[in-house]
C-alpha cells in the first residue's frame, strides 16, 4: 500500500501528486505568486495614484490593473491561498490519512495555473486585458469588451471548475474521513468554517459560471440578456453576479475567522469561547449572504421595497459577525496572554476586520449609501475586510503552523518586526482612503482632482510600505525553511491544542493511515 | 458511521492523470476561445479549432483513462466501503452545484418575465418614462416582438447592442415539447426499473430496462433536434430573437447538452454491464451515479416543461 | 443633542486630518479643500439630513467601537502571561452570549427608523417642477430639458473641458482641474428638478455631491432622481459607474442660478440649438471639423486618426473614410450596432457631423478632397 511510500523525487513529485501535503504545498506557493503578481498591479495603481495628472499609465492600461489586481487577488491569492490550508490541515485536524479523493484534488490544483495563463495572457493580445473591473458589469464587460473577454470568461470557467471540485473534496473529507469520535461538534472551528465555506462555493461558483456563460452568448452568439432593444436588461448581469459576488466575500473571510479560532486560544492559553455560538454564528452569516446581493446595487434604482428590503437584510449580518467578535475577545478575557507573531496578526485582524465591518454596516444603509457607492470609502471598506481580514489572518496562519510543516522555527524578532511595518504600511494606505471617499473621490480613476492628493500621496507612500513589508515575509519564510531553528517539539506553542500538534515536526508524509481515537 | 471501516483508506500513489486532463482542458478551452475570435498566429492563420480539437481528443483520452483506472482498483478490492461512500458524497455536492447552475437560468427568466419586461413596457417604478426610449413596446410574454422591433430596427437605438427580431411565431407545448416530456418521465421510471431489477440480482432485467431507457434518451434528443429545426427553419425562433429567444435556447439548449452527458454515461454503463460483466447487486456505483444524474436531468425538465413552455 | 456630538466628530477628523496632512510633503503646495476628509452636506434639505443620518451612524459605530476595543486593549494589557497569570478556564455563558445579540439587534432597529424614512425621501420624484433628462455617452453627458407644456425640447452635449496637456503635466493645473466642462448643466435655484437618467452604451453614474444625487443611467431604461438646492452656485461631480477607458474623465457641472438668470439663459439656448444649413467651403469645414472631432471623436479614434489596435480602428487610411461618402455618413449617423460606435444622428447637429467628416476625409493623409455640407447629412436622414 501507497501509505510506506515515501514523496517521489524531483518533478514528478510536485506534477503527479496525490498527498494532501504535496498539494497544499503547492496551493500556498502558487497563492503566494500570484499575491505578488497581484500585489505588483496594485503597486502599478498606486503609482500613478501618487499624484494628479497621468505620469506612468494610460487609462486604458490603468483600468486593466484595477481589473486584473482584483482578479487576481480574489481568484489567484486569497482562495487558493485558504484552498491549500485546507489541504494542508483538515486531514491533520480530523485525523484523516489524506483527503477523500486525492487524485482530484490534484486536477483541482493544476487547473489553476492552466486558468490564469488564460487570464495573464490576455495582457498580450490585441484589445489588451479586460478593462471593465473584477465585477465586470455588462455591457462594458459584453458590447463594449476588447476580444480578449471570450479567455477570460474561459479562465472563470476552469477557476470556478477548480474550486467547485476542490469544496467537493473538502466536504467529502469532513463528512466521511473524521476520525472515531471526532463528531461534527468537536471539530476544530478552522474545519467548521471550511465546511460552510465549501458549501458556499459549491452553491455559489456555478452562479458565476452562468453569469459569464450568457456573456459569452451576448459577444458571441447574438442574445441579447443584457440588452434592453431585445428585452433583456444589463442590471439583470449585477443581479447575477452579486449572488455569487456577495457570497463570495464571505468565502474569503469564513476560512480566516476559522484561522483567528484557532490561533486566539492557543496564545490565550484557554479554550474557545462559546464553541456551539461560534458554529451558529457562521452559519448564519452563510444562510445571510445568500439573501443580501443587491446591496451592491442600490444606486441600480431598484424599486423601494427592494432597497429597504435588501438593508435590513444586510444591517442583520452585523449580529453574527458580532457573536464572533466578542467571543475572540471572551476567549482572550482572563487567558494567560502572550504574542509571538501569530497572535499579533491574529489580534490585528481582530481590530481591523472590525473596522472594516462598521464601515462595511454604514454603506449597508441604503440612503448613505448612496453618498458612498463607488467612492474610495468602498474600496476602504473592502481592504480591510479583505487585506486586513484575510491576508492578515493567512499571515498569522503561516506563522502559526510553518514550525509543524518544515520542522523548523521563523526567527521570532524578525516576524514581529515584519508584523509592525504591514500593521503600519496597512494602514497608512487604506485609512486615509476613508476620507478621500468621503469627500467625493471616486474609485476605479486613473486621476483625480486637486484636493485628494495628500490623502493620495500618504496612500501611496504606507502602500509602498507594505508592499515592502510582503517582501520582507518571503524573505522569513524562505530563511525559514532554509537555516531555520530545528523545531522537534510536536506542540510547538504552549497552548496549542488538537490533532495536528500531537504528529511529529515536521508532520511526516503521510499521516493517521489508520485514524486516532478522539475521546 | 458504525458500519464504515476506518482501517484501510485507499490513498492512490501519484498519478499522471490529473495532470493530464488538466492540460488537454487547457487546450480544449483556449483553442475554443482562439477560435471563437478568430485569432490568428503570425502567418499561420487560424489554429484555434484545430487546437481545440486536438484538446478535446486529449480530454477524452485523459477522462477514459481515469474512469478505467478506478474501476479497475475497484475490481481489484482496493476500494474499501469508506471509499466508496466519499464517491457518494462526491457525486451528490456535484449534482447539488449542476442544480445551482440551472437555478441561475430560470432566475434570468422570472426576472425578465417579472421586471425587466414589465419595466420596458413602462410600468413599475420607472414610470412611463421608458416609454421616452421604447415609444409603443408592450409587454407581454413570450415576447414576440423586441423594444427595437416596435421602434424600426433600423432607428438609432439607445444602446448599440445589435440588431434583435422576435420570433414569427411562438413554441407550442403540446407538440414536441409534451411528446419529449412523456420520453423524459418513462426513462425516468424506466431507469428506476433497472435499479430495482439489478438490486434484486436480476442482470437480464437490468440489461434490458437500462437499454430501454438509453433509446427513450436518445429519442428525446432526437426530437429536440427536430424542434431546434423547426424554430429555426419555420418559427424564426434563434438566439437573436430577443430574450425569449436568448431565455429559450439557454434553458432547453443547456438541459439538452446535460441529457446528453446522462445518456453517455447510461450508456458507458450499459457497455460495461453487457461487454465486461461488470455490477453486481451491491457494488454498482457507477450506474447508480449515472442514474441519479439522469433523475436530475428529469427534473429540470419538468421545470423547464412548465415554465418555457406552458406558462 | 447629536448637533454638539457632530460638531465633536468634526473637530476630531479635522485634527486627525490636520496631523496626518501635516506630515505630508505636499502640505502647503495645493489649492482648494484639501483639508475636506467627511461628507459635505452639500446645499439640499435631502442632503443635511442624509449628512445628518451619516453621522449618527458614524457615531454609533465609534461608540461601539470603543467599548469593544476599550475591553479589548484591557484584555490584552491585564491579562497578559508576563503579569504572572494562570489563565481561567471558562468556555461559555449563555447569560452573556445572549446580551451580546440583543444589544446589538436593538442598536440595528435604532438604525433602521431613521435610515427608512430618508430612504423614502430620496425616492419621492413627485411634484417636480422641471424635468431634465441626462444620457450618458462615452465620456460625455446630454442634458434635454423636457418642455412640459408639449413644446419643443432642446439639448445640449456637455464635455469635460480640462486640457489634454494639463492631465499629461505640460502645463500647470488649473483650479477645478478635471472637474470642469464646456457646457454645464443650468437649473434654477429652489426648485425641484427631476432627472431621467439613461445612457446610450454602457451603465455610467450621474454624482453631484453637493446636490445629493447619485443615481445609474442604464442604457434602454429610464432611472429617476431628484434635487432642491436652496444655494446659488457651482457644484461639480463625476461619473461614478466604470465606463470605459475615460471613465475618470467625464465630470458634471451644475451651475444653480436664480430663477431670472434661468429664464435668459433658457431663451438664448433655445435659440443657439437651431441648426445652421448654410453651405460652407472645405477650409472653413476643415477647420471647425478638427476641434469637433477633437472633442467628439478622438477619445476612440485617437486625435492623429490612428485609433487604438484591436478595440477602436483607425479612420487614418480606412477603407471608409477613403471609400463612398454615404457609406462614411451612414456609419456616423447610425453607428454600428454591437460595438463602441455609437449612432452620432442622435447626438451631434446635421452641421457639426458634416465638418467632423469631412475632415477625417481630408486629415492624416486622407486625400478624398470631399466636403460634406449639413444638407447632405439632412437629405441622407430622409
Ligand atoms: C472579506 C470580504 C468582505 C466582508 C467580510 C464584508 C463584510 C461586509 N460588507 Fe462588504 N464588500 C466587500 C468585501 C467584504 N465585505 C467587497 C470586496 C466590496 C466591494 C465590491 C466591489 O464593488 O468591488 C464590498 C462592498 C460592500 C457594500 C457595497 C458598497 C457599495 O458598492 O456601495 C456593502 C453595502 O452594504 C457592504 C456591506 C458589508 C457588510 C454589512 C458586511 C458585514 O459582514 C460586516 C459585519 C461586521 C461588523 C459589523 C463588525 C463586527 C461587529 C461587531 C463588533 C458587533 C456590533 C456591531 C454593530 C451592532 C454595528 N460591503
Ligand atoms: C483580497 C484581495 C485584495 C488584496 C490582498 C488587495 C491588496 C491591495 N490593494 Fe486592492 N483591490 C481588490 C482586492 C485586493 N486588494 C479588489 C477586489 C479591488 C477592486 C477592483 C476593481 O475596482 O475592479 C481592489 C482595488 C484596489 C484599489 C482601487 C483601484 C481603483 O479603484 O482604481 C487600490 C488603490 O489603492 C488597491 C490597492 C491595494 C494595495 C496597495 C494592496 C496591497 O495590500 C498589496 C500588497 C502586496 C504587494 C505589494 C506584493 C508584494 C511585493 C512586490 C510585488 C514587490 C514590489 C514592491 C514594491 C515596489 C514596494 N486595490
Ligand atoms: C466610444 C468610442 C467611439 C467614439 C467616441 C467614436 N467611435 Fe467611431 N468607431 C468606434 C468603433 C468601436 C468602431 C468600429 C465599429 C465596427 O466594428 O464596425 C468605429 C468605427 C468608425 C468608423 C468606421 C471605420 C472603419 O474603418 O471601420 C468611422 C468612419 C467612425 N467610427 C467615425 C467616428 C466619428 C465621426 C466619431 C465622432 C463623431 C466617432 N467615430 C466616435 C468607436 C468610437
Ligand atoms: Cu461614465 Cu464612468
Ligand atoms: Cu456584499
Amino acid at each position: 500500500m501507497s501509505e510506506h511510500h515515501g514523496p517521489a523525487k524531483g518533478i514528478k513529485r510536485w506534477l503527479f501528486a496525490t498527498n494532501h501535503k504535496d498539494i497544499g504545498t503547492m496551493y500556498l506557493w502558487f497563492s503566494f505568486a500570484m499575491f505578488f503578481v497581484g500585489g505588483f498591479f496594485a503597486m502599478v495603481i498606486r503609482a500613478e495614484l501618487f499624484q494628479p495628472g497621468l505620469q506612468l499609465v494610460d487609462p486604458q492600461f490603468f483600468n486593466q490593473m484595477t481589473t486584473m489586481h482584483g482578479l487576481v487577488m480574489v481568484f489567484g491569492a486569497i482562495m487558493p491561498a485558504f484552498v491549500g490550508l485546507a489541504n494542508w490541515m483538515i486531514p491533520m485536524m480530523i485525523g484523516a490519512p489524506d483527503m477523500a479523493l486525492p487524485r482530484m484534488n490534484n486536477l483541482s490544483f493544476w487547473l489553476l495555473p492552466v486558468a490564469v495563463t488564460l487570464l495573464i495572457s490576455t495582457f498580450f493580445m490585441e484589445g489588451g486585458a479586460p478593462a471593465f473591473g473584477w465585477t465586470f458589469y455588462a455591457p462594458l464587460s459584453t458590447t463594449y469588451a476588447p476580444p480578449s473577454t471570450t479567455f477570460f470568461i474561459f479562465a472563470v470557467h476552469i477557476l470556478g471548475a477548480s474550486s467547485i471540485m476542490g469544496s467537493i473534496n473538502i466536504l467529502a473529507t469532513i463528512i466521511n474521513l473524521r476520525a472515531p469520535g471526532m463528531t461534527y461538534m468537536k471539530m476544530p472551528m478552522f474545519v467548521w468554517t471550511w465546511a460552510i465555506t465549501a458549501f458556499l462555493l459549491i452553491a455559489a461558483m456555478p452562479v458565476l459560471a452562468g453569469a459569464v456563460t450568457m456573456m459569452l452568448m451576448d459577444i458571441h452568439f447574438g442574445t441579447s440578456f443584457f440588452s434592453a432593444a431585445g428585452g433583456g436588461d444589463p442590471v439583470l448581469f449585477q443581479h447575477v453576479f452579486w449572488f455569487f459576488g456577495h457570497p463570495e466575500v464571505y468565502i474569503i473571510i469564513l476560512p480566516a475567522f476559522g484561522v483567528i479560532s484557532e490561533i486566539i486560544p492557543t496564545f490565550s492559553r484557554k479554550p474557545l469561547f462559546g464553541y456551539s455560538s461560534m458554529v451558529y454564528a457562521t452559519a448564519s452569516i452563510a444562510f445571510l449572504s445568500f439573501i443580501v446581493w443587491a446591496h451592491h446595487m442600490y444606486t441600480t434604482g431598484m424599486p423601494l421595497a427592494g432597497e429597504l428590503y435588501f438593508m435590513y437584510a444586510t444591517m442583520l449580518i452585523a449580529i453574527p459577525t458580532g457573536v464572533k467578535v466578542f467571543n475572540w475577545i471572551a476567549t482572550m478575557f482572563g487567558g494567560a496572554l502572550t504574542f509571538e507573531a501569530p497572535m499579533l496578526f491574529s489580534v490585528a485582524t481582530v481590530f481591523l476586520f472590525s473596522l472594516g465591518g462598521f464601515t462595511g454596516l454604514m454603506l449597508a444603509i441604503a440612503p448613505i449609501d448612496f453618498a458612498y457607492q463607488e467612492s474610495y470609502f468602498v474600496v476602504a471598506h473592502f481592504h480591510y475586510t479583505m487585506v486586513a481580514g484575510a491576508i492578515f489572518s493567512m499571515t498569522a496562519a503561516v506563522y502559526y503552523w510553518l514550525p509543524k510543516w518544515t520542522g523548523r522555527m521563523y526567527n521570532e524578532t524578525l516576524a514581529k518586526t515584519q508584523f509592525w511595518i504591514a500593521f503600519v504600511g496597512f494602514n497608512l494606505t487604506f485609512f486615509p482612503q476613508h476620507f478621500v471617499g468621503l469627500a467625493g473621490m471616486p474609485r476605479r480613476t486613473p486621476d483625480y482632482a486637486l484636493q485628494f492628493a495628500d490623502f493620495n500621496m500618504m496612500s501611496s507612500i504606507g502602500s509602498f510600505i507594505y508592499g515592502f513589508a510582503q517582501l520582507f515575509l518571503l524573505y522569513i519564510i524562505i530563511q525559514t525553511i532554509r537555516s531555520g531553528k530545528e523545531n522537534a517539539d510536536e506542540k510547538t506553542w504552549e497552548g496549542a491544542n488538537g490533532l495536528e500538534w500531537t504528529l511529529a515536526s515536521p508532520a511526516p508524509f503521510h499521516t493517521f493511515s489508520t485514524p486516532p481515537t478522539v475521546k | 458511521m458504525a458500519s464504515i471501516d476506518h482501517e484501510s483508506y485507499y490513498v492512490p500513489d501519484s498519478s499522471s492523470l490529473a495532470v493530464f486532463t488538466a492540460v488537454s482542458s487547457g487546450l480544449l478551452i483556449g483553442g475554443f476561445a482562439a477560435g471563437l475570435n478568430g485569432m490568428t498566429f503570425g502567418e499561420g492563420g487560424s489554429v484555434g479549432w484545430t487546437v481545440s480539437v486536438v484538446g478535446l481528443v486529449l480530454f477524452l483520452a485523459a477522462l477514459f483513462t481515469w474512469f478505467r483506472t478506478t474501476i479497475v482498483e475497484n475490481r481489484a478490492g482496493m476500494a474499501s466501503a469508506q471509499l466508496k461512500h466519499s464517491y457518494v458524497l462526491g457525486i451528490q455536492w456535484f449534482i447539488f452545484s449542476e442544480v445551482c447552475f440551472f437555478v441561475v437560468f430560470f432566475g434570468t427568466l422570472f426576472y425578465v418575465r417579472n421586471l425587466a419586461g414589465p419595466w420596458l413596457g413602462g410600468e413599475g417604478t420607472k414610470l412611463g418614462d421608458t416609454q421616452a426610449l421604447w415609444g409603443g413596446f408592450q409587454y407581454a410574454w413570450p415576447m414576440q416582438f423586441t423594444p427595437q422591433e416596435i421602434i424600426g430596427v433600423n432607428n438609432q437605438v439607445p444602446a448599440n447592442n445589435g440588431i434583435f427580431v422576435g420570433a414569427k411565431e411562438l413554441m407550442h407545448w403540446n407538440g414536441i415539447p409534451l411528446i419529449n416530456t412523456i420520453l423524459l418521465l418513462t426513462s425516468s421510471v424506466t431507469v428506476h426499473f433497472a435499479h430495482s431489477a439489478l438490486k434484486a440480482g436480476k442482470k437480464a432485467g437490468f440489461n434490458l430496462w437500462l437499454a430501454i431507457t438509453l433509446i427513450l434518451g436518445f429519442a428525446f434528443v432526437g426530437f429536440q433536434a427536430l424542434e431546434y429545426h423547426e424554430a429555426y427553419a419555420e418559427l424564426g425562433l434563434t438566439l437573436e430573437s430577443g430574450i425569449y429567444g436568448s431565455t429559450f435556447f439557454i434553458l432547453t439548449g443547456f438541459h439538452g447538452f446535460h441529457v446528453c452527458m446522462g445518456a453517455t454515461m447510461l450508456t458507458v454503463q450499459w457497455l460495461r454491464s453487457m461487454m465486461k460483466g461488470d455490477f453486481t447487486a451491491d457494488d454498482h456505483f457507477g450506474f447508480e451515479a449515472s442514474s441519479w444524474y439522469w433523475h436530475f436531468v428529469d427534473v429540470v425538465w419538468v421545470g423547464l416543461f412548465l415554465f418555457v413552455y406552458i406558462f | 443633542m447629536y448637533l454638539r456630538i457632530n460638531w465633536l466628530m468634526k473637530q476630531t477628523f479635522r485634527l486627525a486630518g490636520f496631523l496626518l496632512v501635516y506630515l505630508s510633503p505636499s502640505a502647503w503646495a495645493k489649492p482648494g479643500d484639501r483639508w475636506e476628509m467627511n461628507l459635505s452636506p452639500g446645499v439640499t434639505e435631502l442632503g443635511q439630513e442624509v449628512y445628518d443620518l451619516h453621522m449618527i451612524i458614524l457615531w454609533i459605530c465609534v461608540a461601539i467601537a470603543v467599548v469593544v476595543f476599550g475591553i479589548m486593549g484591557y484584555v490584552l494589557v491585564a491579562h497578559r502571561k508576563s503579569s504572572g497569570r494562570t489563565p481561567a478556564t471558562f468556555d461559555e455563558s449563555t447569560k452573556v452570549e445572549i446580551a451580546w445579540t440583543i444589544v446589538p439587534t436593538l442598536i440595528l432597529i435604532a438604525m433602521v427608523v431613521p435610515a427608512t424614512q430618508t430612504m423614502i425621501k430620496i425616492y419621492d420624484t413627485s411634484e417636480a417642477d422641471l424635468d431634465i433628462m441626462i444620457t450618458g455617452y462615452q465620456w460625455k453627458w446630454k442634458y434635454e430639458y423636457i418642455d412640459k407644456e408639449g413644446g419643443e425640447n432642446f439639448s445640449y452635449m456637455s464635455i469635460m473641458s480640462t486640457p489634454q496637456a494639463q492631465i499629461d503635466n505640460l502645463e500647470p493645473k488649473g483650479e477645478n482641474y478635471l472637474l470642469e466642462v464646456d457646457e454645464p448643466l443650468v437649473i434654477p435655484v429652489n426648485k425641484k428638478a427631476r432627472f431621467l437618467l439613461t445612457a446610450a452604451d454602457v451603465i455610467h453614474a450621474w454624482w453631484v455631491p453637493a446636490l445629493s444625487v447619485k443615481k445609474d443611467a442604464i442604457p434602454g431604461f429610464v432611472n429617476e432622481a431628484w434635487t432642491l438646492p436652496t444655494e446659488i452656485g457651482t457644484y461639480r461631480g463625476q461619473c461614478a459607474e466604470l465606463c470605459g477607458k475615460d471613465h475618470g474623465f467625464m465630470p458634471i457641472v451644475v451651475n444653480v442660478v436664480s430663477e431670472e438668470d434661468y429664464a435668459v439663459w433658457l431663451a438664448s439656448k433655445k435659440n443657439a440649438s437651431k441648426v445652421d444649413l448654410s453651405v460652407k467651403s472645405k477650409d472653413e469645414l476643415m477647420a471647425s471639423g478638427q476641434s469637433l472631432y477633437e472633442k467628439n471623436c478622438a477619445a476612440c479614434h485617437m486625435a492623429n486618426g490612428a485609433g487604438i489596435p484591436g478595440v477602436f480602428p483607425a479612420l487614418k487610411d480606412s477603407p471608409i473614410a477613403l471609400g463612398d461618402v454615404n457609406e462614411h455618413i451612414n456609419i456616423v449617423v447610425n453607428g454600428t450596432p454591437g460595438t463602441a460606435m455609437a449612432a452620432y444622428g442622435a447626438q451631434l447637429k446635421p452641421d457639426v457631423l458634416a465638418a467632423i467628416i469631412t475632415y477625417e476625409r481630408n486629415a492624416w493623409g486622407n486625400a478624398t478632397g470631399d466636403s460634406v455640407q449639413a444638407s447632405d447629412i439632412t437629405n441622407f436622414n430622409q
